[in-house]
């Protein structure tokens, strides 16, 4: 028999996955254009009656982002500024309808790589909560998302929670997408940025790019040739000078390759400048 | 899957529980609050909230066009926030108050609702429910929203329609109707008749701006079919299915080119329990074969052994609903053979390429040829010449209402009631199909949710017939996106070069061009692609010496056929793109060179037809001149402070031949009287939101000089109204409006003769009595005390129009048309010169409609097609095989079609009602021209291939900086 749960706790969640393949059902925005038209043939766990796991709580060390929180919470929940490309990029989830139920959990479990959602946590150094009946393991969002619809979810196992280490939330970021209309548009590509300054100089910097590689990638050369820099507009220029050896994008209906590797490091540029400046708004002017 | 496995619309609802007990997928009580009334379903939990809105509860207002969130049509608000429906199972609304589009009025109209009628915002109507739900939470945040807030909010909500400026309009405005829509009705203004009532009697408070008698012609009542579109009461073609039907699925090719065998067919259904039947090309009654065009047929219903392109439809499963939705066709008994496949026309031209269709030679469907003067000769003395080479693409319709329908027999009736541009040929094809008579088939047009050329042809009519008929049970079939994706017509892509050479002086001398269109795997509309392409590539300038060639060419590809312009559109970026590269090389501005080209009153076009009057093409180059001016000084201005961001001005030009070319093309107008004192208008030009409904009537109405709220519309119905002929060739406005103007003017005489009065004397309707006024006196004419006939007329009258046209010969000479529209449009755009993007500023538009005859519908006709222009030059690129969804395929959002600026030029026809000229199609034709010239202007390159993607327009940025 095909199975259908809709528990209301966790722990009731988790015996359940232990009990065998389960599809999870969230906000469904991901979960519904997969099925199509066709018939439902999985067990399906709906975790849409966990309230523990809907929004936004801080721990001593770690914002926490419970599995079920929608894009439109986070939009609205009160954050540092670290979190504003997080934020920026939960206006690009979709549109408006789709941020209202979609979960920031289920843009990494569906594990596309044009997820807006990523790039923002991957500079927040974000961690992915995975719980079963029998452990609870805590795995870097890079080492959460392994390939193109891949993740290193085991049986049994569901995100309970996105957890950024208090550290990672310093500083001031930006998101930029680059899309071939204004709403509604799987990026070309997409990057956030975070970046600390103090006195006027680039202290730490984390930047990601999403849909130029298979996963979405920290840079690890534009993060350190940044490090050091005056934070002005002489940022954009070491943008532009440093390896992304990171990316290796496809061409497919929505750009060529070269394009990607081309445009992409323009929109480095600009998060960066806008991170660095929050008020650059006109860089934002893409798409 | 085999059918072992369970079927969870059959496990008891015991076993159903939610969240507690056994966790079993059945069906559930799921109780929630719909518009503020308490209801309960028994479904299964995940069972789409918008299949439960639509089938359990029959709100139909809600409507679905992607099943995937692409659209953002099934928007409703669950507690208040909204949400697609589409991606909402039902076990998430348990407990939670939803409001749908039927929630909205409260006994009368909301601000909102009548903010959209007044401001014409809503043309088909199918997105409309959508738009106002979500921009109905909007103004509870926000009540009087930025135009910002206003897109930022619909972003999520395709409309294809009305170019979305009217909806923000509509949506910033909509707090002046708060007053007005709330308390007492407002006392109506002197002049109208309102406040009147709906369909349903309710008071809708709304000023409807109805003309005094005489008046209805220029004026721009609220269009007289727009109530039940903002009310969710319209019903398209997938929104009245009787509860008893089978639902029916089309097994479809998954290959570009296969052969296919079935096998225990018989086996299979008495597998499946709750399927009614499987039917196959061996069960078609009739002729297996359809066309728009008759000596061009050739399209099977379901195909007959081996596919010619992928989507193509080889079976019907039938059965009933529920069993239906659980129906796993992974072990449908067929097998498939892939054979080799081409896509391009340079492939299927190729020497010993296979042959799609064996009567057709080197894949060739036809060609269409004009030829005037020495086009050699005139190119070899040009002072200048120009050569250039534009790729399209494939363009999906991307109307938001996928083909949707059902059928029954009305006893030896086969009634088909779905969406479509064209009943009557509709009839005539699915009684082809199903071996009947014509007089036993009726078609019953249901709203449709936008057109624009693919719903002329034949989708599931004879589909649903078929099951119908073989059955004996009612039939229903809602296409999915990606099947009407799949298997309805695009837009040709083209393949064109062209040379055209000018005087010293600026004039041009002759023009050469060729262009091949992959007219895809049948006939459907290509033969009149190929023909009206050479027609029209001059552009509407004066070319004595002329040869075009438009060759349509088979492939496996997606089918082409009729989209908004018929390939002018891809022929006009070719001409226009020209026309830039020449007044460069002469040094002449842009516009100037334009204005002394373009044909005037007395030229002769290229077919050699003369034109003696109503050509407006330079009125309206001279009212875009001060935008011109102002444009190319602001882009000149911006530039000379900006270097990583450039803007540019481009303009072009349209021209369009109305109606059919040179082919008979009648449309035939039943209007008359009856003993209620009731004028009954049998309005058969189908509308498909461009407002036909509006417009016949108010040509008819100063015809008859009866005022327009006397009027009761008859639909396109063909068991009731006359033919008017197919909505396509931007023939409606002319040569429908012509017949209704020819039957409102004979049925005026009628009356008079009847009273025995004067041409001037003047009609009122008083109740029952018509009272006739000239001079002094006063004839009462009682129309209860007068004999009706059949129909329940006192008078009536029915004329039929056939616009004169001439065939053109050997040599593409002749009259193919008896009016032309003529437009041109100013792009302003913002090219981003590190990513390739486009940001459009602006678009102005002069169009010369001979007369308005409703200038808000006018307005929105020109403003969709300005987004279609859009969508075709920078996004729009239909791919088979991978642009298949809403998604992966892009047409413009609310926030990529910027301002518009429309200007009205009224250069009368002398053939058309009132003056009038056609209109829809020659809207979208400037645009995509204008945008890639602007861009020209920004960056100082040409994209050759449309659509000029961020991709495409960064390479040949790069491509000049390398030659640079």
């Amino acid at each position: 028999m095909i199975r259908y749960a809709k528990p209301t706790t966790v722990e009731e969640a988790l015996a359940l996955l232990g009990e065998g393949a389960w599809r999870i059902l969230a906000g469904g925005t991901d979960f519904y254009p997969a099925q199509g038209a066709r018939p439902f043939r999985d067990n399906v766990l709906d975790i849409n009656a966990l309230a523990p796991l809907r929004g936004v709580a801080e721990t001593d060390d770690h914002f926490v982002i419970g599995a079920r929180t929608t894009w439109t919470d986070i939009i609205r929940h009160p954050l540092p500024p670290a979190f504003d490309a997080l934020k920026q990029a939960a206006r690009e989830v979709g549109s408006p309808q789709i941020q209202n139920v979609a979960s920031v959990a289920g843009n990494l479990c569906n594990a596309s790589p044009a997820a807006d959602g990523v790039p923002g946590l991957l500079v927040l150094n974000a961690e992915v909560e995975l719980r079963s009946a029998a452990a609870t393991r805590h795995l870097p969002l890079s080492e959460f998302i392994l390939g193109n619809r891949r993740t290193a979810l085991a049986p049994g196992e569901m995100v309970t929670a996105i957890c950024i280490p208090k550290p990672a939330a310093s500083g001031t970021s930006a998101f930029v997408k680059l899309g071939a209309r204004r709403y509604l548009v799987i990026s070309i590509a997409m990057v956030a940025a975070r970046l600390t300054i103090e006195d006027g100089t680039v202290t730490h910097a984390t930047v990601a790019v999403g849909s130029c590689s298979a996963v979405a990638r920290r840079l690890a050369a534009v993060e350190a040739g940044l490090v050091g820099l005056p934070a002005d507009r002489g940022l954009g220029d070491a943008v532009q000078s440093a390896p992304m050896a990171e990316l290796s994008p496809i061409a497919d209906v929505r750009g060529s390759a070269e394009y990607r590797l081309d445009a992409v490091r323009e929109i480095v540029a600009r998060a960066v400048l806008m991170a660095a400046d929050p008020t650059n708004e006109h860089m934002v002017a893409v798409a | 899957m085999s059918n072992t496995q369970p079927d969870m619309s059959r496990v008891p609802a015991d076993d159903a529980l939610l969240g507690r007990g056994r966790p079993e997928l059945g069906r559930a009580d799921i109780a929630f609050a719909v518009n503020g009334a308490a209801v309960s379903v028994n479904v299964p939990p995940l069972r789409r909230l918008s299949s439960v809105l639509r089938d359990e509860l029959r709100l139909t207002g809600t409507k679905v066009g992607c099943d995937a969130g692409d659209c953002g049509a099934c928007t409703v608000l669950v507690d208040g926030a909204p949400v697609c429906a589409c991606l909402m199972p039902a076990a998430s609304v348990s407990g939670a108050a939803v409001t749908t589009v039927e929630g909205l009025a409260n006994g009368r109209l909301s601000a909102l609702q009548a903010s959209f009628l007044a401001h014409g915002a809503a043309q088909c109507g199918i997105c409309t429910p959508a738009l106002l739900v979500a921009a109905t939470a909007l103004l509870e945040k926000a009540p009087t929203p930025t135009e910002i807030e206003v897109q930022d909010a619909l972003g999520g909500i395709l409309c294809r329609c009305t170019g979305y400026r009217k909806i923000i309009a509509a949506v910033m405005e909509a707090g002046r109707y708060e007053l007005a829509m709330s308390g007492a009705a407002p006392h109506p203004p002197a002049g109208t008749f309102s406040p009147l009532n709906g369909e349903k009697g309710e008071a809708i408070g709304l000023d409807r701006r109805m003309p005094l008698s005489g008046n209805a012609v220029g004026s721009s009542p609220v269009r007289l079919d727009g109530i039940p579109k903002v009310t969710g009461d319209e019903k398209f073609g997938g929104d009245s299915f009787p509860a008893d039907a089978l639902a029916v699925l089309v097994i479809r090719s998954p290959h570009y080119h296969a052969r296919f065998a079935f096998g225990h067919l018989d086996r299979w259904v008495k597998a499946h329990p709750g399927i009614a039947g499987v039917f196959t090309a061996a069960d078609i009654p009739g002729k297996n074969c359809f066309g728009v065009i008759g000596p061009f047929a050739d399209q099977p219903a379901l195909a007959e052994g081996f596919a010619r392109l992928r989507g193509e439809a080889v079976a019907l499963v039938a059965g009933e609903r529920e069993a239906m939705l659980d129906l796993d066709l992974s072990d449908f008994p067929i097998r498939w053979s892939e054979l080799p496949h081409f896509l391009h026309p340079a492939e299927a031209k190729a020497e010993g390429a296979a042959l799609i269709h064996e009567s057709r030679p080197a894949n060739l469907l036809t060609k269409g040829f004009v030829e005037r003067g020495d086009p050699e000769a005139a190119l070899a003395d040009a002072a200048i010449t120009v050569t250039g080479a534009i790729e399209t693409s494939y363009v999906e319709h991307a109307y938001i209402e996928p083909e949707a329908g059902h059928a029954y027999l009305d006893g030896d009736t086969l009634v088909i009631v779905a969406c479509t541009q064209a009943p009557y040929m509709d009839r005539d094809d699915t009684a082809k199909v199903l071996g009947l008579a014509v007089d036993k088939v009726r078609i019953v047009p249901t709203a449709t949710g936008g057109g624009f050329g693919s719903k002329l042809d034949v989708s599931l009519q004879p589909l649903i017939g078929l099951v119908a008929l073989k059955t004996g049970r009612p039939a229903a079939l809602a296409y999915t996106r990606n099947e009407s994706m799949m298997s309805t017509t695009k837009r040709h892509p083209a393949e064109m070069k062209a040379t055209i050479g000018a005087s010293a002086d600026g004039l041009v001398t002759g023009m050469v061009f060729a262009g091949d269109f992959n007219t895809g795997a049948y006939a459907s509309w290509g033969p009149t692609v190929a023909n009206r392409v050479p027609v029209h590539a001059s552009g509407p300038y004066a070319t004595p010496n002329y040869r075009a060639e438009g060759r349509a060419i088979h492939t496996h590809g997606p089918i082409s056929g009729a989209f908004r312009g018929f390939g002018v559109p891809q022929a006009t970026i070719m001409q226009e793109t020209l026309y830039d590269e020449l007044a460069g090389k002469l040094g002449k501005d842009r516009l100037d060179f334009r204005l002394k080209n373009c044909l005037r009153n007395g030229s002769e076009t290229v077919t050699g037809q003369r034109l003696d009057s109503g050509v407006g093409i330079a009125e309206c180059l001279e009212a875009l001149r001060p935008h011109w001016a102002r444009a190319t000084a602001d882009a000149d201005a911006f530039n000379h402070i900006h270097a990583d961001t450039k803007r540019g001005a481009g303009v072009a030009s349209c021209w369009y031949g109305c109606g059919n070319t040179s082919l008979p093309n009648p449309s035939t107008i039943r209007v008359g009287i009856a003993a209620d004192g009731v004028v009954v208008l049998h309005q058969g030009a189908v509308d498909i939101g461009q407002g036909s409904n509006t417009v016949i009537t108010q040509i008819c109405a100063d015809a008859l000089g009866l005022p327009l709220e006397t009027f009761r519309l008859r639909s396109a119905d063909t068991a009731i109204s006359p033919d008017a002929g197919k909505t396509s060739a931007s023939r409606q406005t002319f040569v429908t409006g012509k017949a209704a103007e020819k039957a409102g003017r004979a049925l005026r005489d009628k009356i008079l003769r009847f009273a025995n009065v004067s041409e001037r004397a003047s009609l009122r309707l008083d109740g029952p009595a018509i009272v006739i006024h000239e001079g002094e006196a006063t004839r009462h004419i009682d129309l209860a005390a007068l004999d009706t006939d059949a129909d329940g007329f006192v008078f009536r009258a029915e004329e039929t129009y056939d616009p004169p046209t001439l065939p053109l010969d050997a040599k593409g000479q002749g009259k193919p048309y008896a009016v032309y529209g003529y437009g041109a449009q100013i792009a302003e755009l913002e090219v981003d010169l590190k990513l390739g993007t486009v940001k459009l500023l602006k678009i102005t538009a002069a169009h010369d409609v001979g007369k308005a005859i409703n200038p808000l519908l006018v307005e929105g006709q020109i403003e969709g097609g300005i987004a279609q222009g859009i969508g075709m030059a920078l996004m729009e690129e239909y791919i088979p095989g991978r642009t298949e969804n809403l998604h992966d395929y892009l047409i413009p959002t609310i926030g990529d079609v910027p301002d518009i600026k429309t200007i009205l030029v009224e250069v009368p026809d002398p053939e058309g009602p009132f003056g009038a000229k056609g209109l829809g199609e020659h809207v979208l034709i400037p645009t995509a021209p204008a945008i890639l010239n602007a861009i020209r202007h920004a960056t100082g390159v040409l994209v050759t291939k449309v659509p000029a993607t961020p991709s495409r327009i960064l390479a040949a940025i790069r491509d000049k900086e390398a030659r640079a």
